[in-house]
């Protein structure tokens, strides 16, 4: 796995986040995926289809969500198996889900002491672009943009990280 | 090596065609393999015929992979069988607790196939 400096903030702020982010995103989507992300201006996001949810709960709680579109899903469905893109459609939304739950897992595990404090939920899919989500939880948001093999795609952590006893002072290092 | 009768428990079908492809990659040749998507499904499988490696996920609907583990220690067909868990849970935590329970092995995802070469490979050689 990518080793990178560690950072060691006083609290786990908005750039902290983000920079965890984009690791533990281009590090599942290199081991599992077999590409690597591209980053992405925000427009390029809109009106996707697939949207993969990993919830977060105990000291870190939140959700993180990767969305994109259907032929995205299908293309990241048809790399993870090695099948052409045209067989992989029914695996996609499968696909998208252990991704999400990948990058969910990768992210917290590079939190120190926040993998023993925080669980995550069985990853669930959305289709249909037509909707807004809101999750009680939150405190930070974060959302990258990036291309994948051409189409866009994005992955949004919505966390509540400032609970008494979790300061994440020292993060692992990634 | 000798062929191998393999049982990869997971909740996404996509990771568990991951899983055996990785498998395969390590030059494991199998001879049968066996796909359950949560704990209870894999236990009555076991209940019914034995295999000679078993890969296991930890969240999972119905039954986890850390109670999965800790009730085939009362299955006659898993003794001695070999438990490697495959998981995006990577907290210490959990590891000490699956290998607690009877686990020979655990891996995090995301994974590399030379991972899991690295951890499969030494005991299926004894």
């Amino acid at each position: 796995m990518t080793r990178v400096p560690a950072i060691v903030p006083a609290v786990c702020d908005q750039e902290t986040l983000h920079i965890l982010l984009d690791v533990a995103s281009k590090e599942v989507f290199r081991m599992m995926v077999g590409c690597e992300l591209q980053a992405a201006a925000e427009a390029h996001c809109k009106g996707a289809e697939f949207t993969a949810m990993v919830g977060l709960a105990g000291e870190l709680c939140g959700v993180l969500s990767v969305r994109c579109s259907q032929s995205s899903a299908s293309q990241v469905a048809a790399l993870m198996l090695d099948l052409a893109p045209e067989t992989a459609a029914e695996h996609a939304w499968d696909a998208l889900g252990e991704l999400a739950n990948m990058i969910a897992g990768n992210f917290k595990n590079k939190l120190n002491g926040a993998s023993d404090r925080c669980m995550l939920s069985i990853p669930t899919v959305i289709t249909g672009a037509d909707y807004t989500f809101h999750s009680l939880a939150v405190a930070n948001t974060v959302t990258l943009w990036f291309v994948f093999q051409s189409m866009p795609l994005s992955i949004t952590l919505e966390v509540q990280v400032d609970s008494p006893s979790t300061s994440f002072a020292n993060l692992n290092s990634f | 090596m000798k062929s191998v009768r393999a049982l990869i428990i997971d909740d996404s079908s996509v990771m568990r065609k991951i899983v055996e492809r990785a498998l395969r990659q390590a030059g494991v040749e199998l001879s049968e393999l066996r796909e359950a998507s949560n704990g209870a499904e894999a236990l009555a499988w076991l209940g019914q015929s034995g295999v000679d490696l078993i890969l296991c996920d930890i969240n999972m609907p119905v039954m986890d992979g850390l109670e999965f583990v800790k009730r085939l220690k009362d299955v006659d067909n898993a003794k001695g069988v070999p438990v490697v868990m495959i998981t995006t849970e990577g907290s210490e935590s959990h590891v000490v607790q699956a290998l607690s329970m009877g686990a020979k092995g655990y891996i995090r995802k995301p994974f590399t196939p030379d991972q899991v070469k690295e951890h499969v490979l030494p005991l299926l050689q004894g």
